[in-house]
């Protein structure tokens, strides 16, 4: 083992590239100029100088969601620190490995109000699935290496290292990542074999299975997504996946249903309501999902494969729980469905499928686009039917209508490919999230699908974007108003349009010019095409401002406090008893 | 039916404040007649989330013991946890117990429905520094003891009475001035609580508790970690 003294700062830099990390996204402060220092004196790590540390995590969101690998930040002590606490939560919400590494006052500083001090692994305790506070330059590499490990294992998420400035200028002995001691922490990942042998058998005489895939495969890794492939394919079950699974079954594969949820597909929640048999590979029950939970699928017997032991049960109660890793679960339940003959009851399963087929048949993301006002839909449509084909595409998505419409409209064929903030539902995630995934593959078509009001959150980095000449286009559907938030404020607040619209919007193409970018406005709907396809023959970050519609509403929807079979579907939904008293006080 | 929070016992209100005992007060259950934004629409309905009836399950007491690296902050963690995610601590103690390897052993008294029990483990589970989570309640059967010290203040008839009660209880004079007393009793809850509601009227001043510790009884199956 080699032994090697160096300094904190200098160690930083050492345990990063020995994690083969090749970017970070930061800013420097006072506390991390050490750090800052070393990142200078060398060229294997890319630093990437982003407009605000929210940007820097969202960022590293991207990166490490579109390539299965951790995003590093780096920021400085502070006020660095608690503007990344957003960026954390939905990491932590989202299951994304992310390792943050901020600088802190002094040591002998820490507890006197220093200038740019703040508790943060105080404050970051409850948004990271773990932190540290290092305040010895020996103990500094072991603890990075042991947060990639933290990160990576397990169920994914955020950690962050705190180092005070001290720590950073002092000596100690590095350690490489085979020497570190990455403790206790080793989730188990393979699943209880009776458990999964239960599953094959109900797998065997189930005459309505569904699938309910959920971001947990994606996380698992490409293999898991092969072997749930594999999995539908042979069972010849229908597949149903929630907002953050998307591509690990491909969206053109002949069992998809679509995605399910609140804003999910007709078919799939009629398939998850009346099933006689829901796996749930690696999702969680979330609200956006179960709806009215006293209703939630009332007569299947439920399987839940998850490698987190405190989802399972939490919120609806399963038969069959199997903990472990998804790939893993898979690759056992394979084995031991196919040594018990790979049997089905396939009469059974194709009466089902008619039964799908009759629900398909709603067509339930149906709309007609005429005039010149374009339907957001429309724009929606336009856009995946232009850039479908394209070899290399990443979609990132804000939060709201657009981000539910790119849900419905646009397939994902692979994993990895659909970057959006689900559970913490963080407005302002997507264009951060396109630059970190437009650093990771400098070749690929990188689209933001946007809201202007979402868009506008975190719209300094298209200085960052300019900067590193990153080619993301931004496809803003601009409806002047905060449209999810119109919507419920339409369904259940008496059409009383509180604080909802977006006045003094900026004029977006000037404002692509004022960045030096590329700006496209698209007004007529006979125009989208020629938009669309400008937008993508153009080498650099573009910003489009689509004007769409400005009352257009998400449909299909479940109502809160409704369950599954009672949807809302589009043109000819009866919106006016939408949601009831009870579902009020819900989001 | 018992009231979801402790404090109130009037059985019908979901107030961490006593009610007035009268189920009109403002703090009675109002979620099956919400009506927030007193909007026309519509009649009352159930909701998306999982509003949950928790009279429905009735809660439980249970005493969990915590393996956990003693380290910085770890403490935060355990009780940030509870107070992150709602839960009841009713007492907590914690200690090294290995100066060496330092580990530390955290005994959490808690109340809640059985699925709640059982998400509290699995999350405390969950977290980085914890080693082991047991639930001395489920595995088997444990020993819980509390330590007590009571100040007992008084002259003449209460004084010696004090001390013939302290003694039935076994509980040991630690201290004494002319006019009082320092008494240390060990044992379960119960038994303080016992302690102290007699000590009250014979001048008790002050009293301080550690709250639980517990250890399983026998020995522990290796497999099942059950005795």
């Amino acid at each position: 083992m080699k032994q090697e003294q160096m300094t904190g700062a200098s160690m930083v830099v050492k345990a990063l590239q020995d994690q083969g990390v090749d970017v970070v996204f930061g800013y420097p402060g006072g506390a991390v100029l050490p750090i800052y220092d070393e990142v200078f004196q060398q060229n294997r790590i890319r630093h990437v100088l982003v407009r605000h540390e929210q940007g820097a995590v969202h960022a590293a969101e991207g990166y490490a969601r579109s390539t299965g690998r951790p995003g590093v930040v780096l920021v400085t002590s502070g006020p660095g620190a608690t503007n990344a606490v957003t960026g954390l939560t939905d990491a932590l919400m989202d299951s994304v490995p992310i390792v943050l590494l901020s600088g802190q006052v002094p040591t002998f500083m820490i507890g006197n109000d220093a200038f740019q001090e703040a508790d943060t692994v105080g404050i970051t305790r409850p948004c990271t699935k773990h932190n540290w506070l290092v305040k010895e330059t020996d103990r500094l590499a072991s603890t990075i290496h042991e947060a990639f490990h933290v990160a990576m294992n397990g169920r994914p998420g955020p950690v962050l290292v705190d180092i005070p400035k001290d720590v950073q200028f002092a000596s100690g002995t590095y350690m490489g990542p085979d020497a570190a001691q990455t403790g206790h922490y080793a989730p188990k990942v393979k699943g209880d074999v009776e458990v999964i042998t239960s599953l094959a058998e109900a797998i065997e005489t189930s005459k309505r299975p569904i699938f309910y895939t959920g971001g947990g495969v994606i996380n698992s890794g490409d293999r898991a997504c092969e072997l749930l492939r594999r999995l539908v394919d042979k069972t010849g079950f229908p597949v149903t996946s929630t907002l953050m699974g998307l591509g690990a079954y491909p969206a053109n594969g002949k069992n998809w249903l679509g995605m399910l949820g609140m804003h999910g597909l007709y078919e799939a929640n009629l398939a998850m309501h009346d099933c006689d048999l829901m796996i749930n590979v690696g999702a969680r029950f979330d609200d956006r999902i179960t709806g009215r939970v006293q209703d939630f699928s009332p007569s299947s017997v439920k399987a839940h494969i998850d490698i987190d032991p405190s989802s399972i049960n939490k919120v609806i109660h399963v038969e069959l729980p199997i903990i472990g890793d998804v790939a893993h679960v898979l690759e056992d339940l394979l084995k031991v469905w196919k040594s018990r003959g790979a049997k089905t009851d396939a009469p059974a399963v194709t009466e089902w499928w008619d039964q799908i087929n009759e629900w398909r048949k709603v067509d339930c993301l149906k709309f007609e686009q005429t005039g010149s006002t374009i339907r957001p839909q429309y724009a929606i449509q336009r856009l995946e039917a232009l850039t479908k084909d394209h070899p290399d595409r990443y979609i990132c998505t804000e939060v709201g209508q657009h981000q539910m419409w790119a849900a419905q409209y646009m397939g994902m064929n692979d994993p990895k490919r659909w970057m959006t903030s689900g559970g913490l539902g963080t407005m302002g995630y997507g264009f951060p999230s396109s630059i970190g995934v437009q650093m990771a593959h400098p070749d690929a078509l990188v689209i933001n699908v946007a809201g202007e009001a979402s868009w506008l959150m975190n719209m300094q980095e298209m200085g960052t974007a300019v900067q590193y000449r990153l080619p993301v286009k931004q496809f803003i559907l601009n409806n002047e108003r905060l449209g999810m938030v119109r919507q419920w404020q339409e369904l259940l607040h008496g059409e009383r349009y509180s604080h909802s619209w977006s006045e003094a919007l900026p004029d977006f193409v000037k404002l692509a010019d004022a960045f030096g970018a590329r700006g496209i406005q698209i007004d007529d709907a006979a125009d989208l095409d020629d938009g669309i396809k400008e937008m993508l023959a153009h080498d650099g970050p573009v910003i489009v401002d689509c004007v769409v519609e400005k009352h257009e509403n998400c449909f299909p929807m479940i109502p809160s406090g409704e369950p599954h079979n009672k949807m809302l579907l589009g043109e000819k939904a009866d919106t006016s008893n939408a949601i009831k008293e009870g579902g009020a006080v819900l989001v | 039916m018992p009231c979801w929070f402790r404090a109130c016992e009037c059985g019908q209100c979901i107030s961490r404040i006593p009610c007035a005992g009268n189920s009109s007060g403002p703090y009675q259950d109002r979620r099956n007649d919400m009506s927030p934004l007193n909007i026309k629409k519509g009649s009352s309905s159930h909701s998306a989330y999982d509003l949950r009836d928790y009279h429905e399950q009735g809660t439980e007491r249970h005493t969990l013991a915590l393996i956990v690296d003693n380290e910085a902050g770890v403490l935060a963690r355990v009780i940030g946890l509870f107070s992150g995610r709602g839960y009841n601590i009713e007492s907590l103690t914690v200690a090294e117990i290995d100066h060496t390897g330092h580990r530390s052993r955290i005994t959490v008294v808690t109340t809640g429905t059985p699925s709640v029990i059982e998400q509290i483990k699995a999350q405390l589970g969950g977290v980085v520094p914890v080693h082991d989570v047991h639930d001395l309640t489920t595995e088997g059967v444990a020993v819980e003891r509390e330590l007590a010290l009571f100040r007992v203040v008084g002259k003449g008839d209460v004084r010696v009475e004090a001390l013939r009660l302290a003694d039935i209880f076994r509980a040991q004079v630690v201290d004494s001035t002319l006019d009082s007393f320092v008494f240390e009793v060990t044992g379960t809850s119960h038994k303080i609580d016992a302690f102290a509601d007699l000590m009250r009227p014979l001048g008790l001043e002050e009293l301080a508790r550690t709250g639980v510790v517990a250890l399983a009884r026998g020995e522990i199956d290796a497999e099942s970690g059950l005795n």
